[in-house]
């Protein structure tokens, strides 16, 4: 039996044969033993995954792999990123190949349910928009009958988009492109009129345009898209650890915890406070992690906030306000559950 | 020199020999028992794979079978060669996929050939700046590597283009442009089906006359003007039906409105880059079989033509071409092949091929990796067999009769 699996995965799909057994604690047993986790993200993408000039990642999506590997071996830097295109992304997760996917997908039935993967928490609600050129002088998303469209393949936008154009009885001609920069380089070269996306991404385009201030993002918000990361189906285990490192970072942002003031709160009176970075009984999840994983979260990566503001909010050149991305208590929709 | 020991064999002999040896060890047989083995062998190893592929894909909770050719796709296609809407099916999109791979493919095998032909001709002319220019040409094309001629024409050249409205016009009729060449299409009629008709009829006709042509010739020597009468029942006969029935074809005039050309029929940027790219690529190298078919045949062969007092061009028709192809075929063959192959590059660009839209995007929607890689590696694999099953076809048909 052994021998014949050996040939089986010599001879094709070795991928599908090759993957870890779903037991439960399997991914973290795997993790441990790789000493990081294999985080799978978007291609560079201006504010949820930027890479510096010595090859070093950030941005918000980068910041939930970070998280977790803070959570698990308290060094944030502990992550192997691998970068993916839309259609890569989750036959990528399934096969193996990564941990985890924190590349800005949406989560949506019948990913969660068809593809043996599990939509982890929106760490960043959008919907889809459009960027066209101002020299269009089109003022709603309602004209753009007969238009091109600008697309990239394999993704939910280019299902909204046909939903919106068929509600409206309106008609387009698709150009579909696999990778993010070709979308925005046809668009610049006026191969479309139109260029559709999330709004988030329609932003951090635009300013990697030619003339970023002759393009408009339209008003109309066409979909809902709660993107967030996938881990694969059959782990509960680890699809908690990932989940509540990044409620962690929620909650730290409702608690006031930063990385600035994280040792300092850790003399804090406050119950809840004490029981989140791991100073009280109670706090500590029945997770296999160290009892200050919260605190090495906080301390090492930053709140949510944080991570927004240097990423996509005002302390980058994206400045997208936190809008439905604020707090629960300020009108916006991230919330975790309490942590107790 | 008799030996009692030899009339007393024979009769041994005789009585071993019809009693069969085992049957390990008649070779013949021991080889068919290995074979059938090892064919229940490879059986068995295929269903392992496909059970163990089945298990592992459902104990990860991922979908598997082919249900999902049922279910609407959802997302627009830029070119369709069939009725497609985004209410179409999976299986439509495959469809879509395939032909556009089909274009592709049979738009470039012709270009490439017409153009390789030329070229390879060229490379032989006497001509010192024609052979030159030819062999410059090759050179050039046939080293860089396709994926970046591709992308040469589809992101330096073709962006050169105005924007659709400010078109290169030519008599308001056609119109070249960032996003293609819009052209007026054909509107058809229900009295066109005549006209149709009346091709295939002139078709069989021509083919009678040059088979009837062919055995007078074989019988009497005498010739018949075969390729002339042929064009004359092929364009007459249509054309005659076409104005009887009343002219029933009009014409669909594209127009600006809007952002783009309404009407009409538009060739895709995408379309026109790797179409030029693959001829241009492929012509390159069937102008190198071209010229070693050709240097293949001895110079005897012509001196011995001239002799017999063929003119140059029936010498070429008659004497070198057919020599010269049994060279060409099986090489031509894999060119053929290779320019199948490389239009999955299309994806580069997004041309809406099978890669694209099926083993892309349809792969995406669904997430059903093995079954959709398996039905676009199959494709593959199918019109590559036919390409060389027609080419070996073709090739014995040319190949020496040797009498």
């Amino acid at each position: 039996m052994k021998s014949a699996k050996t040939l089986a995965v010599a001879g094709l799909l070795s991928a599908s044969f090759a993957m870890p057994a779903a037991h439960a604690g399997a991914t973290l047993d795997a993790v441990k033993k790789n000493d990081a986790v294999k985080c799978g993200i978007n291609t560079p993408f201006p504010g949820f995954a930027n890479q510096d000039e010595k090859g070093n990642w950030s941005g918000l999506d980068i910041d939930v792999c970070r998280a977790v590997a803070a959570a698990i071996f308290g060094d944030p830097n502990k992550v192997k990123f691998t970068s993916l295109t839309a259609k890569e992304r989750f036959t990528a997760l399934q096969s193996g190949e990564v941990d985890m996917l924190s590349r800005n997908s949406t989560g949506t039935l019948s990913r969660d349910t068809g593809l043996g993967l599990t939509f982890v928490a929106p760490n960043y609600y959008d919907g889809q928009g459009f960027l066209v050129k101002k020299s269009l002088n089109v003022k709603s998303a309602k004209e753009l009958d007969g238009a091109s469209v600008c697309i990239q393949s394999g993704t939910t936008t280019e299902l909204n988009l046909a939903d919106y154009f068929r509600a409206n009885n309106m008609k387009f001609e698709p150009i579909t492109y696999e990778k993010l920069d070709e979308v925005t380089k046809a668009f610049d070269e006026g191969r479309c009129d139109v260029l559709t996306s999330d709004q988030s991404q329609l932003y951090s385009n635009r300013i990697t345009l030619k003339d970023p201030e002759g393009a408009v993002v339209l008003p109309e918000v066409i979909s809902k898209e709660p993107l967030g990361p996938f881990v694969r189906q059959g782990d509960d285990e680890w699809l908690k650890i990932v989940r509540w490192s990044y409620y962690a970072m929620v909650e730290a942002e409702d608690l006031g915890v930063t990385s600035a003031n994280a040792e300092e709160m850790t003399k804090s009176t406050d119950p809840n406070i004490k029981r989140f970075l791991g100073m009280e009984e109670g706090g500590d999840a029945n997770l296999p992690l160290d009892k200050k994983w919260a605190y090495n979260i906080v301390k090492m990566v930053g709140n949510y906030g944080e991570s927004f503001e240097r990423s996509v909010g005002q302390g980058s050149p994206l400045k997208i306000n936190r809008g439905l991305n604020a707090l629960w208590k300020n009108g916006g929709l991230q919330y975790s559950p309490p942590f107790r | 020199m008799a030996d009692p020991n030899l009339s007393a064999t024979p009769p041994q002999a005789i009585s071993t020999l019809p009693s069969k040896p085992p049957f390990w060890n008649d070779p013949q047989k021991r080889a068919l028992v290995f074979q059938i083995l090892l064919v229940i062998g490879i059986g068995l190893l295929l269903w392992f794979i496909f059970s163990n592929t089945l298990h592992n894909l459902d104990k990860r909770g991922i979908k598997t079978g082919f249900d999902f050719l049922d279910r609407p796709a959802g997302f627009g296609i830029t070119q369709s060669l069939i009725p497609y809407t985004e209410a179409s099916t999976f299986g439509r999109t495959f469809l879509v996929g395939l032909l556009n791979t089909l274009l592709v493919a049979g738009l470039g095998i012709i270009f490439a050939t017409l153009l390789g032909f030329a070229v390879g001709v060229a490379r032989l002319s006497k001509n010192w700046l024609i052979s030159r220019v030819a062999l410059v040409f090759i050179e050039t094309i046939r080293n860089i590597p396709p994926l970046l001629q591709i992308l040469f024409w589809y992101r330096a050249i073709l962006p050169l283009l105005p924007g659709p409205k400010d078109s290169i016009s030519l008599a308001e009729l056609f119109y070249l442009h960032k996003r293609g060449f819009t052209l007026p299409s054909p509107l058809f009629e229900p009295a066109f089906i005549w006209t149709f008709w009346a091709v295939i009829a002139a078709l069989v006709l021509a083919f009678i006359m040059s088979r009837w042509a062919k055995a007078r010739r074989e019988k009497t020597g005498q010739q018949f003007p075969v390729v002339w009468t042929a064009v004359g029942i092929i364009l007459v006969l249509p054309l005659i039906t076409f104005f009887l029935t009343g002219s029933p074809l009009n014409w669909d005039i594209p127009a600006l409105s809007g952002f783009n050309f309404r009407g009409g029929l538009t060739v895709i940027p995408e379309l026109t880059a790797l179409l030029l790219a693959l001829s241009i690529y492929t012509a390159a190298f069937i102008a190198e079989i071209v010229r070693s078919g050709i240097e293949s045949v001895s110079k005897g062969q012509s001196e011995a033509a001239a002799s017999l007092g063929l003119r140059p061009n029936r010498t070429l028709q008659l004497v070198i071409i057919p020599q010269a192809m049994r060279v060409i075929i099986p090489q031509l063959t894999s060119q053929y092949l290779n320019l199948t192959k490389n239009t999955s590059l299309g994806v580069a660009i997004g041309y809406p091929d099978l890669v694209n839209v099926f083993a892309g995007t349809t792969l995406n929607q669904t997430g059903q990796a093995v079954e959709i890689i398996f039905m676009t590696m199959l494709v593959y694999l199918v019109i590559s067999l036919v390409i060389s099953l027609f080419m070996n076809w073709y090739n014995k048909r040319m190949a020496l009769v040797e009498r």
